[in-house]
């Protein structure tokens, strides 16, 4: 069996008491203290999260650009310096390989942020797609990530790093230091509250967390980062998204240049939707007693109709939500679903997404 | 962990449950290592008043954020008390596991003294070693 690889935070995971748990063929924490507490922390204050399983490819050459133009479903003509934008990899059916952020630092030289559980899959697919044409160069190893999250993330943030970050806005980043250390400090996140993602050298990784804790970040795991992701409806690959599911499926056509084209599944994708798509991704809250998880059917009118792919507890609202796919028939707000838990139908409703609005 | 609580006036089984006995009523729950493993409560399925349960068997479910558990019965014997307060307070396990976060009382199949539980000490030992595993 092989060994869980380690971020360079793992020490300090321990010493701080987290769970650990094998994600991704990392260890990983999944809480340091009470979920519920660190999903309060980001709505309410803010949350450090370490994230460095996650990947970085990077491209470099005047063929930059055109390549990721070719590999990537949103636009990358439209970037500029400074700039980070979300966007699909796609496969020829119209599949999605990974979901990924790309950041253009300039015109010759980008990076993909993708997710741990894809990164050699994602590393192949460039090197197959781009390596003809860039200098690839998979950084994941060297690359420690922190996420801090939450109202509060500026204000503390400020106290660690020089950037001017209140002039820093949403999906832009800039390069600066933190306690001293450089770092690539961009405006982004997946909790759905304001806070920023910091890329830095494997051995700042240390130094700049305990500065972040000192200024008042509570560590928060992956379980909070779960229940935060699910309540703003933000798709995790594996769940949502996987190489079948077509990114409209998925709600996720404001990421594809569908008109434009002239990327890898953009046929396919075209194709897929002129057929007729037959399922499409909802958020549904629970009516009945019980909480949705993943893989639980869905039921409309006496059939099986579709599956959950996600659901939790919302702390936020106090309620259970999920997503899920089902037929367009069924996919209208107001929707009554059944979720089977446990061999017994359960009400649940469709609902608009996210289940908790962007502040 | 915190230091596990594990009163002297309870028996214990194997799967973390804690039993009460007095008289011809026996009331379970599960114990401050469970609720300490388990992390957050978000729901509890109990059983309904009248069923029958078997010693071993899953008689309902836990679930914290992260994960759904069954609960075994410690005892064989027929509900008659379901703790209907976890329905809308779960958290009352992670408070009080030993008092308000009770979830059934049972009228033993065997008599007033269940066999093959654990004492305090025993189930001390039996956290002890899954402490020392990791």
């Amino acid at each position: 069996m092989t060994a869980l690889r380690t971020t360079p935070l793992h020490g300090l995971n321990r010493e701080l008491g987290a769970r650990l748990v094998a994600f991704a063929g990392y260890e990983m924490p999944v809480q340091y203290g009470s979920i519920k507490a660190e999903h309060a922390a980001v709505r309410e204050g803010v949350g450090l999260f370490d994230v460095s399983h996650m990947g970085q490819i990077h491209f470099r050459g005047d063929g930059a650009e055109a390549a990721l133009e070719r590999l990537l479903s949103c636009r990358v003509s439209t970037l500029r310096d400074g700039r980070v934008r979300y966007g699909l990899l796609c496969n020829e059916t119209g599949g999605v390989v990974d979901d990924v952020t790309v950041y253009r630092i300039d015109g010759a030289h980008y990076f993909l942020c993708v997710n741990a559980a894809n990164i050699e899959k994602d590393w192949r697919w460039c090197v197959r797609h781009a390596a003809d044409r860039v200098q690839l160069e998979d950084r994941s190893a060297h690359t420690a990530l922190l996420a801090l999250q939450g109202p509060r993330a500026e204000a503390v943030l400020t106290r660690v790093c020089d950037a001017d970050l209140g002039a820093l806005r949403r999906f832009r980043f800039l390069e600066s230091s933190c306690a001293g250390h450089p770092a690539l400090v961009s405006r982004t996140g997946y909790t759905g509250s304001d806070g920023f993602e910091l890329y830095l050298p494997e051995a700042a990784a240390e130094p700049v967390w305990r500065a972040l804790m000192d200024g008042g970040a509570l560590p928060c795991g992956l379980g909070a980062r779960d229940t935060l992701r699910l309540e703003a409806a933000l798709p995790l690959y594996g769940h949502e998204l996987d190489d079948t599911t077509s990114p409209l499926e998925a709600g996720l056509d404001r990421f594809v240049k569908l008109d434009a084209g002239g990327f890898i599944g953009a046929e396919a994708i075209r194709r897929r939707r002129e057929a007729g798509h037959t399922r499409v991704l909802v958020g549904f809250e629970m009516v009945g007693r019980g909480i949705a998880r993943a893989g639980y059917p869905i039921a409309a009118g006496g059939d099986f109709v579709g599956g959950v792919t996600s659901g939790a507890p919302s702390p936020t609202l106090g309620k259970s939500l999920g997503l899920g796919y089902v037929p367009p028939a069924h996919a209208g707000v107001g929707t009554p679903i059944e979720i089977i838990i446990r061999d017994k139908p359960v009400a649940a409703v469709v609902v608009a997404t996210p289940f908790v609005a962007r502040p | 962990m915190s230091d596990i609580l594990i009163p002297d006036s309870l028996l214990y089984s194997n799967e973390d449950e804690w039993v009460r006995v007095e008289g011809g009523r026996s009331t379970i729950g599960v114990t401050d290592y469970a609720q300490q493993q388990l992390g957050d409560i978000v729901f509890v399925e109990l059983p309904e008043v009248g069923r029958s349960i078997e010693a071993g068997e899953p008689f309902g479910v836990i679930e914290s954020v992260k994960a759904v558990s069954d609960l075994f019965a410690p005892i064989a014997g027929e509900i008659v008390e379901v703790n209907e307060g976890l329905a809308d307070r779960p958290e009352a396990v992670n408070e009080d596991c030993y008092g308000d976060g009770w979830m059934i009382v049972v009228a033993p199949a065997d008599g007033a003294n269940p066999g093959g539980l654990l004492d305090a000490a025993a189930y001390g030992r039996h956290c002890a070693e899954r402490e020392e595993q990791g």
